[in-house]
């Protein structure tokens, strides 16, 4: 593992990206990137979800091909076409999950991913000079299945060390680690870097960030925006490249009178059944009749969990961590739920929200039946349920060929209006909704915009989870911020600023922010 | 060169009915030349496989009587295929439901009663239903693989009815034969063809088709099972309970497989042995994927599987092939339907080494 970079190698950095441009169809996910990373260093590459950080990344593992762009690898140009060739010139990557066989021990799986045959024995004790040397420790004989989450991260960073790696490539490795394994990783990293190893560190925490590396780039949108030094500049100003100061200054109907408490969650705790999930802390906030509240945070900060409470999938400790119309609902499920007048929208269209292959008349039923009443005498009422689906269809616009077609025959943008429509159609009192416009077009989100404001209008409680900042500052009346499963206290959108969002976002510490968490426990 | 298997975005409909189809001929391809490599002219090996069993009507009814069984367990098992329950073990809960079904007849033996018969049809279902609620158990309380646990019961259950008849159960005037009584008048399935085994079992499976057939399209229940079946996530999200589909679907393949022991031992059988059945159970497996799992699929399926017995015995006696030609072409149809299912679902597709297309 020594620096094996000589002077004539340091004047080149050890990676260099140019114009790097990657679209998928309908969507430029790389929009040229500029990237450069020196010997020894570790650099972050900082951007919210869908900002094209993986798609950069895959296309320098050689996961993925560039459309258009140049590679250098110490002043090098060339051509990536495969991970197995990006590990020959020594990128290393640690996946977020990871890829090990639960039964077999910790020198198995690493022999497993070296090329050729390997002895065992030699194997196990270079894994385990590798791991003292490094702060790692790892006992070889262990089978992984009976090792913690940072055990098991760390059999992945020692297979990449074992290789001699000159980059290695990290994907939000603290996601998955207590704050003490954190630490303890970070002590490793420096480590490497010392030794001239490259490390390109991605992750939306700005502390981290902060303290742990030399240089970012920072991507929003598929673009590039910039370069700088995490160590001199704020959290708030790095928030700020992150996010897009852009954003437009939100108009609204404050005229609207806010009815009763509709929803309240009252101090709710949930561990997630999902090992890579989030344990949702503590959560408190109310929504009234009429208004909209609209949750921001990066994914995987526990929106699933809250989804999956909320809708009844998860089932809460105490049933009076949910109150619906002041009675209690966190021991129901989602059907009993629905009764009571909760509708929900997932996030996931195909497979969550309906059934692929199944018709729209079929995905009608799929959440109405009980409030629609489509169920007579013991049998599906299929004329009453054909007629629903074609006044859903006809009231949100749904362009389809009929409804006997295949949910996974519209596009995604006229599945989400039926989905939308099927769910307010059943005159809720509240209703949850999981990224309303993800991944939909412009007309079809202007259209379900349009529709949740309305149904507010006429007095329903609405919650709108989402990541897209522009649609919540667009649409709602209040937001909080959710990040590791804790929820900030939410604030009229007038009184909040993108700064303050953002920071919320990156789970900052030690700042106001912490404050503002702790306040609502 | 690469070989890549990529999923066609979408699977032909006519293809997806022309398969069981499409298996057929082939099948029946290869036996011509499987005829050829066992020496037997292949046009009459084939004729006396296929056509020669039902060329006649005492053939015909054995048709019906071979397939009612493999009907009754595959309709069973189709409704849990459908949930994703892989319940493997309907030989097993035929055999509990012969044991149960026969039961009440080696303890009323001496009872002649019209209700002696639906009681052992009722207690049938009951028997076939509780040896698949052991799987069900364990697969919701521990989620034990259901496809090892119903297997394993198979094999219990062929010995708890190897134990009975060879024990307690063995017909007091039988010689020490390992069999039960014969059953009397009032505990066999009423024939309805006079000179034939046609018996009123078929009757209850072509019921027991209807019956599934109307649930799965126009009952909730039917409705749950298909949406656990194709996106368990929506299940969830619509409030089905996976557990409960697990619970029902085991539950009523069992109860239909039981159905099909009673039917076998009140019928063709006539008494318990220590061999029921040739394999109904794991045949409707295939029965239930030839049928595409609907009930009327199933029917034709279940008669066609029904004529490879009835071949397999007349090659016997009239070619002097061997017993496992039955297996061959039963194992055969599978194997094509299969093949030619990955086909209609994905294609092959070959790529320059390194520059697969993303």
């Amino acid at each position: 593992m020594s620096d094996t970079g000589s002077s004539a190698n340091n004047q080149h950095p050890r990676l260099e990206l140019k114009g790097i441009t990657k679209a998928y169809p309908g969507v430029l996910a790389n929009d040229r990137i500029d990237l450069k990373i020196l010997p020894g260093e570790i650099h972050a590459l900082l951007g919210e979800n869908g900002a094209g950080k993986s798609t950069l990344v895959k296309i320098i593992y050689g996961v993925l091909k560039a459309d258009a762009g140049t590679i250098r690898w110490n002043g090098d140009l060339i051509d990536i076409a495969t991970p197995h060739a990006a590990r020959k010139l020594g990128i290393g990557m640690i996946f977020q999950h990871f890829s090990l066989f639960e039964a077999m021990t910790v020198t198995e799986n690493i022999a497993l991913s070296m090329p050729g045959r390997q002895n065992m024995a030699d194997l196990s004790k270079r894994i385990v000079e590798i791991s003292e040397n490094y702060g790692l420790p790892l006992q070889p004989d262990r089978r992984v299945h009976t090792l913690s989450v940072g055990e098991k991260q760390r059999i992945e960073i020692v297979r990449c060390l074992l290789q001699d790696p000159k980059l290695l490539i990290m994907d939000e490795p603290t996601s998955v680690l207590t704050p003490q394994e954190a630490d303890k990783l970070f002590l490793t990293l420096r480590r490497l870097s010392e030794e001239g190893v490259s490390i390109l560190y991605i992750s939306h925490k700005l502390d981290e960030i902060r303290s742990l590396c030399h240089k970012a780039t920072i991507m929003r949108g598929g673009k590039y925006i910039s370069e700088c030094d995490p160590t001199v500049e704020t959290a708030k100003s790095l928030a700020e490249m992150m996010i897009g100061a852009d954003l437009k200054a939100p108009k609204h109907d404050e005229a609207r009178e806010r009815g009763p408490v509709r929803l309240k969650i009252h101090n709710m705790n949930l561990d997630s059944t999902d090992q890579f999930g989030v344990d949702l802390n503590l959560i408190n906030f109310e929504v009234r009749s009429g208004e909209i509240l609209g949750i921001a945070g990066v994914a995987g900060n526990g929106q699933v969990e809250l989804l999956e409470a909320l809708s009844g999938e998860a089932l809460c400790n105490n049933p009076a961590e949910i109150l619906l119309e002041n009675e209690p609902i966190g021991n129901l499920g989602p059907a009993q739920r629905r009764k009571r007048g909760l509708a929900f929208v997932p996030e996931d269209r195909l497979g969550h929200g309906s059934v692929p292959e199944m018709s729209l008349v079929e995905n009608a039923f799929l959440s109405a039946y009980g409030q629609k009443k489509l169920i007579k005498n013991g049998f599906i009422d299929t004329k009453k349920t054909r007629q629903y689906a074609k006044e859903i269809v006809e009231a949100f616009d749904v362009r389809t060929a009929g409804v006997s077609h295949a949910a996974e025959s519209l596009s995604g943008g006229n599945l989400q209006k039926f989905i939308v429509g099927r769910e307010m159609l059943q005159d809720p009192q509240l209703i949850i909704i999981a990224h309303p416009t993800w991944g939909v077009d412009a007309g079809a989100a202007a259209a379900i915009h349009q529709a949740i404001i309305d149904l507010a209008a006429k007095g329903a409680a609405v919650l709108v989870v989402s990541q897209d900042l522009d649609e919540l500052f667009a649409i709602s009346n209040r937001m909080a911020v959710i990040a590791e499963g804790r929820l900030s206290v939410s604030r009229n959108v007038q009184e909040l600023s993108i700064e303050e969002i953002g920071l919320l976002m990156g789970g900052t510490s030690g700042s106001d922010s912490k404050k503002e968490f702790e306040s609502v426990a | 060169m690469l070989l890549k298997i990529e999923k066609r975005p979408e699977a032909s409909q006519l293809m997806v009915y022309a398969t069981p189809i499409l298996a057929l001929i082939l099948t029946i391809i290869t036996g011509t030349v499987l005829f050829q490599l066992l020496g037997v002219d292949p046009v009459e090996g084939l004729r006396n496989f296929f056509i020669k069993p039902i060329d006649n009507t005492y053939g015909a009814t054995e048709l019906f009587v071979k397939a009612t069984p493999l009907i009754l367990c595959a309709i069973g098992l189709s409704v849990g295929f459908r949930a994703n329950v892989w319940n493997i073990g309907a030989e097993g809960q035929l055999t509990l439901g012969a044991i149960f079904g026969g039961g009440v007849f080696v303890y009323f033996h001496d009872v002649d009663s019209v209700f002696l018969l639906p009681l052992m049809v009722v207690m049938g279902a009951i028997g076939g239903a509780l040896w698949a609620a052991i799987p069900a158990f364990l697969k919701t309380r521990f989620n034990a693989n259901e496809i090892l646990t119903s297997l394993m019961l198979v094999y219990v259950a062929l010995l708890i009815l190897s134990l009975l008849v060879h024990g307690s159960w063995r017909d007091p005037d039988g010689f020490n034969f390992p069999e039960s009584r014969l059953f009397s008048e009032s505990a066999t399935m009423p024939i309805l063809l006079e000179g034939t085994r046609l018996h009123f079992g078929t009757i209850i499976a072509l019921f027991a088709v209807l019956g599934t057939w109307i649930m799965l399209s126009k009952t909730l229940i039917g409705f749950q099972i298909k949406v656990i079946g194709a996106a368990p996530k929506a299940g969830g999200y619509a409030g089905f309970s996976q557990k409960k589909i697990v619970w029902f679907s085991l539950l009523f393949g069992g109860a239909m497989a039981g159905i099909a022991g009673v039917s076998e031992v009140s019928g063709p059988v006539g008494q318990l042995l220590p061999s029921i059945s040739p394999g109904y159970g794991f045949t409707a497996i295939i029965v239930a994927f030839l049928g595409r799992l609907h009930p009327v699929g199933i029917v034709f399926a279940g008669l066609l599987m029904a004529l490879t017995y009835l071949g397999g015995e007349t090659a016997q006696i009239n070619l002097g092939l061997p017993v496992a030609v039955t297996g061959v072409f039963q194992g055969m149809i599978l194997f094509f339907l299969l093949a030619c299912d990955v086909l209609v679902n994905f294609r092959f597709r070959f790529t320059l080494f390194g520059k697969a297309a993303s």
